[in-house]
């Protein structure tokens, strides 16, 4: 495909989708946030085009096009080795209409952390045509709970101005549903599989976004495409602090969760439904704060789901609803409660 | 005879004597180098070079942005990153290190990114060993980068600049590691002569120029770059269909570093009055000699002044010294080697279960010989053992005398180990 005109930015009504975004040196325009629909669709392209090769049902574009609607200009995008790198970019095509690069697994935020050490030492010694230029990383659970988490630690550490966007299915779902730090107690996987003697993964799911939250970087929050506009608003937030900002989105994948590819968003909206995936933001200064429909959970508690609302409707969590596992749903659903509590406790918004 | 000397661009007595250990050489050739990014993690014997650099930032002597990452990983990681946003880059390590970085060193080099990356060459655990030996530079032989041996400080501080030129010029885009031997290099003082700040930055062409290439998208070329104004896309999924094309340019990139190693040498030579030899081996007394030694770092001088002695002894020995180990001047090597009688290809470095992987190389390049030398593998000076200028002379008169039996065996000797 070659295109003989260069795009204009924002693409006008009309426009075919798959021109790259391109501002040219001295550029200084910031795009607004927009959460009319209507005009996000006529004024707005995603920075993921089409074309791409993710699953059909996958959560992952949209948490990658949701999140580009929030960019404010010029952006870099690193991708941690994982689905969403190897659906995007199989040469000779790119589903990236922004400057991108892909390292290897681990090291999606040192990567960054190079690109942003390169753009202050572009920009002090006024190489740099553009105000600034933000970098977002996008990486899965493996890469960031596991293989990538010292390299994430270390930059986070070092105060990289950064946004790093966790898409989270829970499992290695590009090597085929293995059990990662991400995934949930007793779900299946096939390294964690249902067994006569064990039901699925035994071990808790790692805190990543509180372990970020430790690290005392200026913003960390969670989110998931179904709550789009929460998570544009916290996108913008996290590209417009300075330092080093992580989001958490849960990202359902149909093939390893086990459900309908019509389901993808009522599955993450029940996540937060029954209180299982809280939406929440954290800044050194507030501290932690229930957004969008945890805050309306926390008002009124009425709203809470039981935590069989959300299993029912996924294949890994299939063997947890037969009567002689009943326990194993209870247990769940106190560690659900018990996290949600502290959460009521910590954050400042909630009602007391 | 007095031979006509080229009087260099800037003399001598315009340069400026420092004393100055091989770390701290190759920081100031950093510093003056106009580098963006040092991204970098301590390890003994390279550490010295990240505390000198950081001085220099910590005074505001450099607009540098130094990343002292968490690990080497991802010091090579975050190399990556900034050279790919069209920054010079440049950061060092040692053995576990250089071990660790493996990963991400054929990345470097496959995205071609112009990298520098100083390697004060240390053993390799375990058991664990903090002294000099060449088995992490084997370590990365097949990575893609071009490999540079220095013998001295001078050639340390010399090639460091050097390296940023060869790496960056368009015929090449590969990264490049510039060797110097841990301790015996990298902890010595020695008195060598620096460029001005400004005839550093003249000589590299001022800060980095990111190289234009063509894709189908643009009508125009586009810088190679993380550019929001010419977006691309790096390090994608490449497969069968595309990936064996795309190594073989990696390797075909190789074939011009030769002739741009010579061209920097002969310029640095005309800037600064040093050279060494054709920039990519440098002989001596090898012309006569029915016994070649051949060796790369700092273990070339030691076994220079042994050859010097000899050869006023009346012994026809003589030295050949390489500096580029990758990509391997097998012609060039062939040449130099093919009136000797015997090569000894003196080595710290083994490949168990094979010979020092020099040797391969030397052994391949005689291979297109119709007359060859015979050839032995000396593999000296492991974990940092020291090389004594009377082993090498007692291993070069026991040579001779083997030369005159003609038997020459085992092909495979340690100078310098209990039995």
């Amino acid at each position: 495909m070659v295109v003989k005109t260069l795009p204009e930015f924002p693409v006008k009504k009309g426009e075919p989708a798959y021109k790259l975004w391109i501002f040219e040196p001295g550029e200084k325009k910031e795009m607004p946030l927009v959460f009319n629909l209507r005009q996000l669709a006529e004024t707005r392209r995603p920075a993921l085009l089409p074309g791409h090769r993710l699953c059909a049902g996958c959560a992952a574009p949209i948490v990658v096009k949701l999140a580009s609607f929030a960019f404010r200009g010029p952006t870099i995008v690193v991708t941690a080795t994982g689905c969403l790198e190897v659906s995007s970019t199989i040469f000779p095509y790119t589903s990236w209409a922004v400057p991108w690069i892909h390292n290897a697994f681990e090291n999606a935020a040192a990567t960054a952390s190079g690109v942003e050490a390169a753009l202050k030492a572009l920009k002090k010694t006024g190489r740099l045509p553009y105000d600034h230029v933000d970098v977002v990383v996008f990486a899965g659970d493996g890469g960031t709970f596991d293989i990538g988490l010292q390299s994430l630690s270390g930059a986070a550490e070092r105060g990289h101005d950064f946004l790093y966007i966790l898409y989270d299915n829970e499992a290695y779902m590009n090597t085929g549903i293995q059990r990662s730090a991400g995934t949930p107690k007793y779900a299946w996987t096939t390294t964690s599989p249902v067994g006569s003697v064990l039901p699925g993964k035994m071990e808790n799911k790692k805190p990543i976004a509180e372990i970020m939250v430790a690290h005392r970087i200026p913003y960390v929050a969670t989110a998931t495409p179904a709550h789009w506009m929460d998570f544009m608003k916290k996108v913008r937030k996290g590209i417009e602090v300075e330092g080093p900002a992580f989001i958490h989105t849960l990202s359902s994948c149909d093939r390893g969760w086990r459900h309908d590819t019509a389901l993808t968003l009522e599955v993450t909206r029940r996540a937060v439904d029954t209180c299982y995936f809280p939406l929440w933001e954290w800044t050194p200064q507030s501290g932690y704060m229930l957004t969008d429909r945890s805050l309306a959970i926390a008002r009124n508690p009425k709203l809470k789901q039981p935590i069989e609302k959300y299993l029912e409707l996924q294949g890994r969590f299939r063997h947890l609803l037969k009567p002689e596992n009943k326990h194993l749903v209870k247990e769940l659903q106190e560690l659900v409660d018990a996290a949600w509590e502290e959460l009521l406790r910590k954050a400042s918004n909630a009602p007391r | 005879m007095a031979q006509a000397l080229v009087k260099p661009k800037i003399p001598v007595e315009k340069q400026v004597l420092m004393t100055v250990n091989g770390n701290e050489a190759v920081a100031y050739a950093v510093k003056q180098s106009l580098v963006d990014v040092v991204a970098a993690y301590p390890i003994t014997p390279q550490t010295i070079i990240v505390e000198k650099f950081s001085e220099f930032v910590a005074n505001g002597e450099v607009d540098t942005v130094f990343v002292p990452v968490e690990s080497e990983h991802s010091a090579m990681s975050a190399c990556v990153g900034a050279a790919a946003a069209g920054a010079r880059v440049f950061t060092a390590t040692s053995s576990q290190g250089l071990a660790l970085m493996v990963e991400i060193l054929y990345i470097a080099s496959a995205l071609r990114l112009p990298i520098v990356m100083a390697v004060a060459n240390r053993a390799l655990s375990a058991p664990i060993n903090i002294h000099n030996d060449h088995s992490d530079a084997y370590l990365m032989r097949d990575a893609g980068w071009i490999q540079l041996f220095a013998e001295n400080v001078q050639e340390a501080y010399d090639t460091t600049i050097q390296a940023f030129k060869i790496a960056e010029d368009e015929r090449v885009l590969l990264p490049v590691a510039v060797n110097l031997d841990g301790f015996f290099l990298s902890h010595t003082l020695e008195n060598i002569y620096m460029l001005p700040d400004e005839s550093v930055r003249e000589f590299l062409g001022g800060y980095r120029r990111v190289s234009k290439v063509k894709v189908d998208y643009f009508d125009e070329e586009v810088p190679l770059a993380l550019n929001p104004a010419r977006p691309l896309s790096f390090g994608n999924l490449d497969l069968y269909d595309y990936y064996f094309e795309h190594k073989v340019q990696q390797v075909e990139a190789m074939k011009s570093v030769p002739e741009v190693v010579r061209e920097v040498n002969e310029e640095w030579f005309k800037l600064t009055g040093r050279r060494y030899g054709d920039g990519i081996m440098d002989g001596y007394g090898i012309e006569d000699a029915d016994i070649i030694l051949l060796a790369m770092g700092s273990g070339a001088g030691t076994m220079r002044s042994v050859v010097r002695k000899l050869r006023r002894e009346g012994l026809r020995v003589g030295l050949l010294k390489l500096r580029m180990f990758r990509p391997f001047p097998f012609k060039d090597i062939a040449d130099k080697l093919k009136n000797a009688k015997l090569v000894a290809v003196m080595e710290k470095g083994i490949s168990p279960g094979s010979y020092g992987p020099l040797f391969l190389e030397v052994n391949t390049a005689l291979y297109e010989l119709k007359e060859r030398p015979l050839l032995v593998n000396y593999i000296y000076g492991l974990g940092g053992r020291d090389l004594v200028p009377d082993m090498v002379e007692n291993m070069v008169k026991g040579l001779f005398k083997e030369l005159e039996t003609g038997l020459v065996q085992p092909r495979l000797r340690y100078l310098g180990v209990r039995e």
